[in-house]
């Protein structure tokens, strides 16, 4: 636990020690706010909910975390602090979850600077705070997700480029997983079951579910789940690449 | 405090480590010498538990790495080839990242990294990112983790490579005033550094140890073992060389002109016995000839000469052999 603390405090320091942070929190709020005003018709919906805010989080998400997540093997690798960080007397489980966790908190500190959004919503009408609430939590859970997804596949390769593609690529098979260009190409041939099990792997299924305000505890434990087995696997990952 | 046994560590079809033994004991210095891609650096990722061997053991001060990794990982200071640290950090930040790491706080922390920076110099920089300081510093830096929680086994991959002669000293000034309470490896490329701070040295060649001893033992396996070496002025170079290879005891003589210096060095009979009669009778010749002789001594021996031996390319043992 001590260890996780300390990683996770490098970690975290990490990300504001360089640009990256300002540069990635200014990009994330732009294009939050572009999205929910353009292309989300925030105003002409005439609605007092974040709905259209919401909505973008998985396309979003999808391109800007395999961006926080790249750096957090691949750089140690590249650099070779992953040969300190490995013989220093740390659990596996340690250095993967204290990683994983300070990514989470740095996109959680991201996404908590979209409030105003929600201070504007109150001025202009009444909302559901409930509904707003779970939407954010949603929101978080699904962010946690795809950053699992993006740290496993960065503890595969020592080029941070290589861990955004294809990080980028995996994230969006799972965000799409419900949508008929997947369902459509497994349908001809899968049955049925095989069809439903795909389709419920899809973040924006889960998502959009808590997003209406309704809190499943199905879809929370879907993406703690997720974020389990994808952590699970980058502990392997890690493991096995010191067997050479 | 170090027992290796059997060690083997292969990268595909590639054996980087072939079957390595030995052991370190408390007060020991040992150097690792070999050329690159010897084997080196891959054992001690072994023994810090970075790199997972293929077969064989290893154990540090009881504890057995791959079983008891973390327990063995307490034990253990590394400093991994190039010193690697977190560019963004200051040496001070970084120190405090690996102070908690090892459990060290409040006072406990602050005592161990002021012992640490006093010890390796490095407290006028302790405010820079690492990023911005000189190699010289980055590698003190690196040293300063790795003393940093006073382990019983230090472990340091060329710790002295890219510094400069002052800095190289103080380094090594700093290996020997640990070296007493300390199982300790240090792997390097430059011999001198073996005579002067390792109590034994391997050398390792493709994966296997070629020779294990202490550097006298080493540098006494050298072809100039107890030869003699004249330098004389070159005007005396013609008569001398009839006169010398006519001593009693030379076996054979080679030469070597530099400018106005001439040197001989001449082979006894059997290079492994102490034969210091020979530099007396040389002594002696030359002052009957009254020769302008510049220097004469008895050679130790030459451990570049044994490193080249033991581990130079099979091609060209055998064009030697040829030749």
């Amino acid at each position: 636990m001590r260890e996780t603390l300390a990683i996770f405090k490098r970690e975290l320091a990490g990300y504001f020690a360089t640009p990256l942070a300002f540069v990635f929190m200014i990009i994330f709020l732009f294009c939050v706010g572009g999205f929910t005003f353009y292309l989300g018709g925030h105003f002409e919906a005439g609605q007092a909910n974040l709905k259209g805010f919401f909505q973008f989080h998985p396309w979003l998400y999808l391109f800007l975390i395999p961006a926080i997540a790249m750096r957090l093997w691949a750089e140690e690798r590249r650099v070779g602090t992953i040969e300190l960080l490995l013989s220093l007397p740390i659990p596996l489980w340690s250095a993967v979850l204290g990683k994983f966790l300070a990514a989470w908190a740095f996109a959680g500190i991201s996404l908590s600077l979209t409030f105003p959004m929600w201070l504007t919503v109150a001025y202009l009408g009444d909302p559901d705070h409930g509904v707003i609430l779970a939407g954010y939590v949603g929101s978080f859970f699904m962010a946690g997700g795809y950053l699992a997804i993006g740290s496993c596949i960065s503890a595969t390769t020592r080029n941070q480029v290589i861990a955004f593609v294809v990080s980028v690529v995996v994230s969006f098979l799972f965000t799409v997983s419900g949508l008929p260009i997947v369902t459509d190409f497994v349908s001809v041939w899968a049955p049925q079951a095989v069809l439903t099990t795909i389709a419920s792997f899809s973040f924006l299924t889960h998502f959009e579910a808590i997003v209406e305000g309704v809190i499943d505890l199905r879809d929370i434990i879907y993406f703690v789940t997720l974020i389990g087995v994808w952590l699970v696997a980058c502990g392997i990952v890690v493991d096995m690449k010191k067997a050479g | 405090m170090i027992e290796i046994d059997g060690l083997v560590k292969k990268f595909g079809p590639f054996t980087a480590v072939d079957g390595i033994s030995f052991s370190v004991a408390r007060g020991e210095v040992l150097g690792f010498l070999g050329p690159n891609g010897a084997g080196k650096s891959t054992t001690m990722k072994m023994v810090t538990g970075f790199l997972a061997p293929t077969a064989g053991h290893i154990s540090v001060c009881g504890h057995e790495v791959g079983r008891d990794t973390l327990a063995a990982q307490r034990m253990i200071g590394y400093l991994p080839e190039g010193a690697p640290a977190y560019a963004d950090m200051t040496p001070l930040q970084f120190l405090r990242f690996i102070a908690d790491i090892r459990g060290l706080n409040g006072s406990a922390a602050t005592a161990a990294i002021a012992r640490a920076v006093d010890r390796t110099e490095i407290a006028g920089v302790m405010e820079q990112p690492i990023e911005t300081l000189s190699k010289g510093f980055r590698r003190r830096v690196g040293l300063a983790q790795s003393i940093l929680h006073d382990p019983p086994v230090l472990i340091m991959d060329e710790p002295t490579d890219g510094l400069d002669p002052n800095q190289k000293f103080a380094v090594r000034k700093l290996i020997a005033e640990m070296a007493p309470t300390k199982a300790i490896i240090i792997s390097t490329h430059i011999l001198e550094e073996v005579d002067a701070i390792c109590s034994r040295a391997l050398i390792i060649d493709r994966g296997r140890i070629v020779a294990d001893g202490t550097p006298a033992a080493l540098t006494a396996r050298s072809r100039y073992h107890n030869a003699v070496t004249l330098t004389l002025d070159a005007g005396d170079a013609d008569a001398a060389r009839d006169a010398l290879s006519a001593v009693e005891g030379v076996v054979s003589m080679e030469e070597d002109a530099r400018g106005a210096d001439h040197s001989f060095t001449l082979f006894a009979t059997s290079a492994d016995e102490a034969d210091t009669s020979l530099v007396d009778r040389v002594g002696n010749l030359a002052r009957e000839k009254s020769w302008n002789v510049r220097t004469l001594y008895g050679e130790p021996g030459r451990l570049d000469e044994v490193f080249r031996s033991l581990t130079r390319p099979d091609t060209e043992k055998t064009q030697g052999d040829a030749a």
